[in-house]
């Protein structure tokens, strides 16, 4: 029904006509006449009334839940007003890659800014433009870090399992020996690393917090790992970086991360963006775009599109990746979310992350929600359940309550600043209620 | 204008959470950083008027004409960015119980029903988040697909030389060889020459059609039996779908998967560079080797299932879920008429501004093109000095964002103009009309052109000087 053609039919036949055409069959007298299709077999258009009312009932069969424990890699934090109104402009939100700087100065200035912020926040020299998520970002650093005699990774047993999945696919297609390191208590075994290192060894790969929320002694793997001449590459949860030791700060060659936790909402996944940033000498590598700023020709700065000799458009098979689309205006979300919140906002989310994480595992501990481990953790952590966890996943949801994930007979539970003291006791009187 | 850290002041900030609680938890020293992130530090105001000003200097669809090739600049409808902003979508959590998520699966289920309609496909996987992410998985699927039958020799991928840049650049990321075709003299693949290169070890072709000269290859049917003749796959890249979308399916061309820019022909909004998606569509025999979970129906549940031979997974969760939203949004509304009008009145406006042009700028195939058609402007660099370059600035003078400049790679002085279906016959006989004006111009007073833009935000920025002295942060003194 709706197409979004503004002219009329008569217009279009009189457009069809002056071009010599009698009807628009004739514009495709190119295909083979085989090929054609006699009936899309789609439903008739509706009105925007309709379709309104369609999409709404669908998003209605979904549960929102007022209180989520689970986090796993997406993350319930307060978003500012500020951010949504800002990212929903319509010059942001339709504007294409900006390729051209003369009219893009918006878009340009606000990935130099994200680049920054994302340095700062990491400790890191350099930061492109954003990827697609976390995942993509972590197997994109390891094709940063190979060479012509090294062409294995090491991966830490305890990343999120999607993040090992996609760096599994994007390895065995570049013919990359991927090699799990095992884990002591939730934790990578420093012998193990030792043990495994060798001179293929292109890069190591740690998360921290690890999946199951623990903080990893990165800067004496990372000595470890430079002793073996490869490189070092952590994946981060950008908001444990407003209280935590950065990458920088501890010698990692390459910071990636999920970018979700700054800015936007859950999503059921996405879109979501993957940061990457890197030390000076490894900016070359970097996939995607990059925003450097220089002077127009009249002596004012401005910004472009810049270290384009990498990318696909121009190397095409030599290309550092194949990125063109990234994630630009979720990482616009992420500027203004950081420039929002500024240092002590960051800062009072890890600090408000950490101590409810650290309240709810008290509070559980006291109702027989046995931690798995005594480690350092940051937002969250692992339990074995006095009672059975579907039964308990059931009961809480019932009353408005997304408990934290389900690890076989475990539980995988995560706080943010959402989950205050109120909400916490509230949960704990629920789960009374089921025990 | 100042960075954000120039209007940055000690001390100022916004009140956005609340004092904290609980007890803090304090860590180990070891393991905390050294000092605060040097974030901005700005008012809420401040950070307001900061992007309404960033706005200004931001040409977006609605600030006119986007005829910019290759990239579908279509009107983003606003119905579609309202359904894609519902609590009942952006609040759920990817990993919430799958009873508890029966609409998100429902959206999955429906986008792939109603794509696979329009591809001609048999299945789908959404977790690609762009074109080039769903170039690489439509290229594992072939991999995965030779691999499964021991056919170890297939390395070589066939590409156009007409392509677009990230066809040979994904190719080599998924382990392939790129083997280039020239085209002939009707822009179309030239079948001489890809006999010649087709055998063995060939793995597969990637093609898109209409190509980027805008030109239907009306070969197509025996240049997908060539492959297919020689135990290759056909890869349809689908970024000029919007040309024949309704009208002819890359599933019928003889292709075996494809994939899709929901950003451009399904009109989700781009975002200065993303978020899109790049769903993946193929055939039966391959469905097997999908990444990731596709969604099943069962007496009115939906659930999610792993393909049995699956590659595994090229994306964390289920892809780019609210741009699916937006695409599925747009296809309710267009529903099957509206999908047959918007492709055919976008290669009517191509022609429409093609013939308006043609007696004044070269023409690259002279001929009725698809949805965009790309101009040869050697001539007149030969006559003026002014380039493809120059004339695409001087259309930022007039409020056109220009086509897209030197592509592809095989017209030379080549602009390649994309008007798509959503622009009046108006907005079209007011941008030849601006476009005969710089053609003009360029016979006038050709320095005027050599130095436009002269009335934007910032004038030719120095291009070679960002590159060969990198500054790609913002330094404090």
């Amino acid at each position: 029904m709706g197409n979004y053609i503004p002219d009329t039919p008569q217009e279009q036949l009189e457009m069809l006509k002056k071009l010599g055409f009698s009807s628009y069959d004739d514009l495709y007298a190119m295909v083979p006449e085989e090929a054609k299709l006699k009936d899309l077999k789609l439903p008739e258009g509706k009105s925007e009334m309709e379709v309104s009312q369609i999409v709404s009932d669908i998003a209605g069969t979904n549960t929102i839940y007022r209180d989520i424990y689970r986090g796993a890699g997406a993350y319930k934090h307060y978003i500012p007003a500020i951010v949504k109104t800002v990212t929903s402009n319509e010059k942001f939100l339709t504007a294409y890659t900006p390729y051209q700087a003369e009219i893009s100065q918006g878009v340009l200035q606000s990935i130099f800014e994200y680049q920054t912020q994302i340095c700062e926040l990491t400790g890191m020299e350099v930061s492109n433009a954003s990827v697609y998520d976390g995942a993509v970002a972590a197997a994109e650093a390891i094709f940063m870090c190979l060479e012509r005699k090294r062409n294995e990774v090491l991966l830490s047993a305890d990343i999120h399992p999607d993040v090992r999945k996609v760096i599994e696919t994007y390895c065995e297609s570049r013919s990359v020996t991927v090699t799990t390191l095992k884990s002591n208590d939730f934790r990578v075994c420093e012998n193990d690393l030792k043990e495994k290192l060798n001179e293929g060894t292109a890069c190591v790969l740690v998360q921290s917090p690890n999946y199951y929320g623990v903080i990893e002694d990165v800067e004496a793997l990372t000595a470890i790992v430079h002793e073996a001449g490869a490189k070092m590459i952590e994946s981060v949860n950008p908001i444990s970086l407003g209280l935590l030791k950065t990458p920088g700060e501890m010698g990692v060659d390459i910071c990636v991360g999920e970018g979700q936790p700054l800015g936007l909402p859950l999503s059921f996944g996405g879109p979501y963006l993957g940061f990457m940033s890197c030390r000076k000498d490894m900016m070359r590598k970097l996939p995607g775009r990059i925003v450097g700023q220089t002077t127009d020709h009249d002596g004012r700065r401005c910004f472009v599109l810049t270290l384009q000799a990498r990318e696909q458009h121009i190397r095409r098979e030599k290309a550092s990746s194949n990125i063109c689309s990234n994630e630009a205006l979720c990482a616009m979300t992420a500027s203004v979310y950081l420039a929002a919140m500024g240092p002590d906002g960051i800062r009072k989310a890890a600090v408000a992350s950490a101590s409810h994480a650290h309240y709810l595992k008290e509070r559980l501990a006291e109702l027989g929600f046995k931690a798995c481990t005594d480690q350092p953790f940051f937002n969250e952590f692992l339990t074995e359940s006095p009672v059975d966890v579907k039964k308990l996943e059931k009961a809480l949801a019932d009353k408005g309550i997304l408990m934290g994930l389900i690890e076989g007979d475990r539980i995988l539970w995560c706080a943010t600043e959402c989950n205050g003291k109120d909400k916490i006791d509230k949960l704990v009187e629920a789960i009374k209620e089921v025990l | 204008m100042k960075l954000l850290f120039e209007i940055s002041k000690t001390g100022r900030k916004q009140s956005l959470l609340p004092e904290l609680d609980v007890k803090e938890t304090v860590f180990d020293q070891k393991y905390l950083r050294a000092a605060d992130p040097k974030l901005p530090e700005i008012s809420e105001v401040d950070l307001d008027r900061h992007y309404t000003e960033l706005s200004k200097q931001t040409h977006g669809v609605n600030d006119g004409f986007y005829p910019l090739g290759s990239c579908t600049m279509k009107y983003n409808p606003r119905i579609d960015e309202e359904t894609g902003s519902n609590a009942g979508f952006t609040q759920i959590h990817p990993l919430q119980p799958e009873e508890s998520v029966q609409g998100c699966l429902k959206v999955l289920y429906d986008a792939e029903k109603y794509l696979c309609e329009i591809t001609g496909m048999d299945g789908m996987t959404f977790e690609p988040a762009a074109g080039a992410h769903g170039e690489y998985t439509g290229l594992l699927l072939i991999r995965r697909y030779h691999q499964s039958r021991n056919d170890t020799e297939r390395v070589n991928i066939i590409v156009p030389d007409s392509a677009h840049g990230t066809n040979p650049a994904s190719a080599t990321m998924a382990g392939f060889k790129v083997i280039n075709v020239p085209s002939n003299d009707k822009g179309g693949v030239d079948l001489e020459e890809l006999k010649k290169v087709v055998g063995k070890d060939t793995a597969g072709l990637m093609l898109t059609n209409p190509n980027t000269l805008g030109l239907f290859d009306p070969n197509i049917l025996e240049i997908t039996r060539i492959i297919h003749e020689a135990g290759g796959l056909c890869y349809y890249d689908g970024a000029n779908l919007n040309a024949i979308m309704g009208r002819v399916r890359p599933g019928d061309m003889g292709f075996d998967c494809v994939h899709l820019n929901l950003h451009k022909t399904f009109a989700t909004p781009h975002g200065g560079g993303g978020p899109g998606s790049g769903p993946v569509g193929c055939k039966d025999f391959l469905k097997q080797f999908l990444p990731g979970d596709t969604v099943k129906e069962e007496n009115g549940v939906y659930r999610f299932t792993t393909a049995e031979n699956s590659m595994g997974k090229v994306r964390s969760f289920h892809g780019n879920f609210l741009v699916v939203v937006k695409a599925l949004t747009y296809i309710l509304t267009l529903g099957k008429e509206g999908i047959i009008e918007a492709s055919g009145k976008a290669v009517l406006n191509a022609n429409y501004l093609m013939e308006q042009l043609k007696d004044l700028y070269q023409v690259a195939y002279d001929q009725t093109c698809m949805h965009e058609f790309v101009l040869c402007l050697d001539e007149l660099k030969k006559e003026t000095g002014v380039s493809a370059m120059d004339i695409a600035k001087g259309s930022l003078e007039y409020g056109i964002h220009p086509p897209t400049m030197y592509f592809p790679l095989i017209v030379h002085e080549a602009l390649m103009l994309e008007p798509t279906e959503t622009e009046s016959k108006e907005t079209l006989d007011a941008a030849a009309a601006i476009f005969r004006e710089l053609y003009q111009k360029a016979h006038d007073d050709p320095e005027y052109l050599h130095n436009a833009p002269h009335k934007c935000p910032i004038s030719r920025p120095n291009e070679t000087e960002a590159a060969r002295n990198p500054i790609l942060k913002y330094e404090s003194d």
